[in-house]
């Protein structure tokens, strides 16, 4: 597991290459071909010793939502655009990071004091808000930050209760961990490994990824939505943290290959591996560009649970990651023995 | 007018929902075989058959799948709750009998909402009659997927039924495969999966086929019905050759040659400019090089409902193009 490390780092859509760094030195010696593409995804190919008939394609995002910084005041405040689905509601007051040096900043906006009634009751709009990263002036600013810089969320790794992780960009830094995980296992089978650039901003990067690979089977990993109160309703909670592994049925850009689905599904409770399914039809992820690659193919999403997705503190569950590892595993040696 | 409805009859009564066409398209298949020279089913689930020719390639795409429901939670006492699968209004929705692949059937309805307009899909549910959850998933399970459950109706001049979308497409290719006469085209038929979540089949179908030229077949809106907006199709007034939707403006030379074989031949006919929507023909056209691409039309009120109607004279006039535009030279 490098949660750690690659949560740390950062990789805002399009601005993938601190992950990207990362995760090609740890496959080194542990894959057969590694390459980054022309758009900035990384694609490895493990081998097998026996290599089957189908091509197995496994898809994890680099790119974590963010800010991009789009101005500076005179005052040298920071004005920034979000990339990708940014909730605008959490930002306020938030430590962040600024460009490649990592200028630690925060995030302002007007002091309750000054706010009329009517405000109290407004959500801040990010032109509302800016970053201010200490300086005295427009042109000190500039010494340090330029227009197109990227922002992301300031936050340390750690771990609360009973196996429960927090940290930025588990969506979907948890999918590449697993992916990771499974490159360097020592598991015999022929598996591309694509991490893929700018899904936040459209799932850009799978495509191209697809079109070189032309897989026969695709598994894409992620961080999905994971909501639980008592207040709600069982179709209102889209997965559980802690119920395992959540399996796709739809969204908005996949309707899941039902076999390969329940051929999942078998394997999970031959092995004792609990899961869920994915409990909603909202939402997308790579799968949507790489199913309809090519002559398409058939695509699963396997995801871990993850609470507070897109905000600079997100919740998975030990067990969740750990038993989303051993699903894809079981999987894989079902796909080599040509079982699907 | 030899208008085979028995068939059209059995098209839209098979279950195949996007992403599960595989009983419709052992249908279909069984339907064409003895038609056509090659017969295939691609990654995805498109159907597609081939009529040999020496000369131009030419796909022809009519989708059959069906816009539906899937099951995404089944609750204590039993109740399903559903997300949609391609363009589901609650409005249409509501008080509906529903069917799954196995036959169970439902009804929806919904939880008491104070304004109507404020109804949402996530507001319903599907109601099968269990007593409790552990009946209810004997029959249904998280995942599966359920149709509009709505008797065939007809008389002397339409049909009325759910899934003419587009099924009805489906008939008319069917139909005109059956009635071609020799002809150098070398002819695809398509009959593509996943379009009403987003043309999706016909995507992987024109990128393994690479046509020469695609035509989709589908069904379009209506403009004749009391205060409709203003759309200049209605029924019974020929077959729509399509100029633009949302997903494709139609390539000239493949429109122009619709229009000049239907004036040559008498064929009626009408242009259709629609402002929303869109068909197989808007993937078709943008694979790989680019594929000059065009729409025969079957103008049909109240699509997307369980009472979608259509014109037997301009389904017949549908068949009538399409096998002129597939016989003649290109």
């Amino acid at each position: 597991m490098f949660l750690k490390e690659l949560t740390e780092a950062s990789g805002v859509s399009g601005n993938e290459k601190e992950v990207r760094d990362f995760i090609k030195e740890a496959l080194e010696g542990y894959v057969d071909e590694i390459k980054v593409d022309r758009i900035g995804n990384l694609i490895v190919h493990k081998k097998a010793s026996n290599p089957s008939g189908k091509t197995l394609m496994i898809a994890a995002h680099m790119d974590e939502i963010g800010l991009l910084v789009k101005d500076i005041d005179s005052s040298g405040l920071i004005k920034f655009i979000p990339v990708g689905g940014v909730d605008k509601r959490i930002l306020v007051s938030k430590a962040v990071t600024v460009g490649d040096k990592k200028l630690p900043g925060v995030i302002g906006a007007k002091p309750i004091h000054l706010q009329k009634k009517n405000e109290w009751s407004k959500v801040l709009d990010i032109d509302d808000l800016y970053i201010d990263i200490g300086a005295s002036s427009k042109e000190d600013a500039e010494k340090h930050v330029s227009i197109g810089d990227y922002v992301a969320f300031d936050t340390e790794y750690d771990e609360i209760g009973d196996g429960i992780i927090k940290a930025k960009a588990l969506d979907d830094r948890v999918g590449c961990s697993i992916l990771l995980d499974i490159l360097r296992s020592d598991i015999d089978a022929d598996i591309y490994g694509a991490f893929t650039v700018m899904e936040e901003v459209g799932l850009v990067g799978a495509g191209p990824a697809a079109y070189q690979i032309k897989p026969d089977v695709a598994i894409v990993l992620e961080g999905t939505i994971c909501f639980e109160t008592d207040e709600l309703d069982s179709h209102q909670m889209p997965t559980k943290l802690g119920e395992g592994p959540a399996i796709s049925l739809i969204d908005r850009t996949t309707v899941y290959n039902r076999d390969l689905r329940d051929e999942i599904v078998s394997i999970a409770e031959a092995n004792n591996i609990p899961y869920q399914y994915r409990k909603t039809a909202m939402g997308g992820n790579d799968s949507g560009k790489i199913h309809i690659s090519g002559t398409g193919c058939a695509t699963a999403g396997i995801s871990v649970p993850t609470r507070y997705i897109h905000s600079p503190l997100s919740v998975i569950s030990r067990a969740d990651y750990y038993n989303t590892y051993r699903l894809v595993l079981s999987l894989i040696e079902e796909l080599k023995k040509g079982a699907i | 007018m030899d208008f085979n409805v028995d068939l059209l009859h059995k098209l839209v009564s098979v279950y195949g929902p996007s992403g599960d066409e595989s009983l419709i398209s052992a249908t279909i298949r069984q339907e064409i075989s003895e038609y056509v020279d090659e017969i295939n089913t691609d990654a995805l689930g498109n159907l597609i058959a081939r009529k040999k020719g020496s000369g131009k390639k030419i796909m022809v795409s009519a989708h059959m799948d069906q816009i539906g429901f899937i099951v995404t939670d089944v609750d204590k006492e039993g109740f399903l709750r559903f997300g949609n699968v391609g363009g589901i209004s609650p409005d249409i929705s509501l008080s509906q009998k529903v069917i799954f692949k196995n036959g169970t059937v439902g009804a929806i309805f919904s939880e008491p909402i104070e304004k109507s307009s404020e109804r949402k899909l996530e507001n319903m549910y599907i109601d099968i009659g269990a007593k409790n959850k552990e009946e209810a998933e004997k029959l249904v399970n998280l995942g599966d997927m359920c149709i509009y459950y709505s008797p065939f109706a007809n008389n002397d001049n339409v049909i009325f039924t759910p899934y003419l979308d587009d099924r009805a497409g489906c008939f008319v290719a069917i139909e005109a495969l059956k009635r071609l006469s020799d002809t150098d085209n070398d002819i695809y038929f398509v009959f593509s999966v996943q379009e009403e979540v987003g043309l999706r089949g016909a995507r992987t179908a024109a990128y393994g086929i690479e046509p020469d030229y695609g035509i989709a077949v589908d069904v379009t809106a209506h403009g004749d019905t009391p205060k409709a907006k203003r759309f200049a199709i209605g029924l019974h007034k020929g077959a729509a050759i399509k100029v633009k939707d949302n997903s494709i403006i139609t390539h000239p030379s493949v429109r122009n040659a619709l229009i000049e074989i239907a004036k040559e031949r008498d064929i009626p006919y009408q242009l259709e400019v629609l402002e929303f929507g869109g068909t197989d023909s808007g993937a078709i056209h943008v694979t790989k090089a680019g594929v000059p691409s065009g729409v025969i039309s079957i103008p049909t009120r109240y699509v997307h409902s369980t009472v979608e109607m259509a014109s037997k004279e301009d389904i017949e006039n549908s068949i009538t193009l399409l096998v002129a535009y597939l016989t003649m030279k290109h």
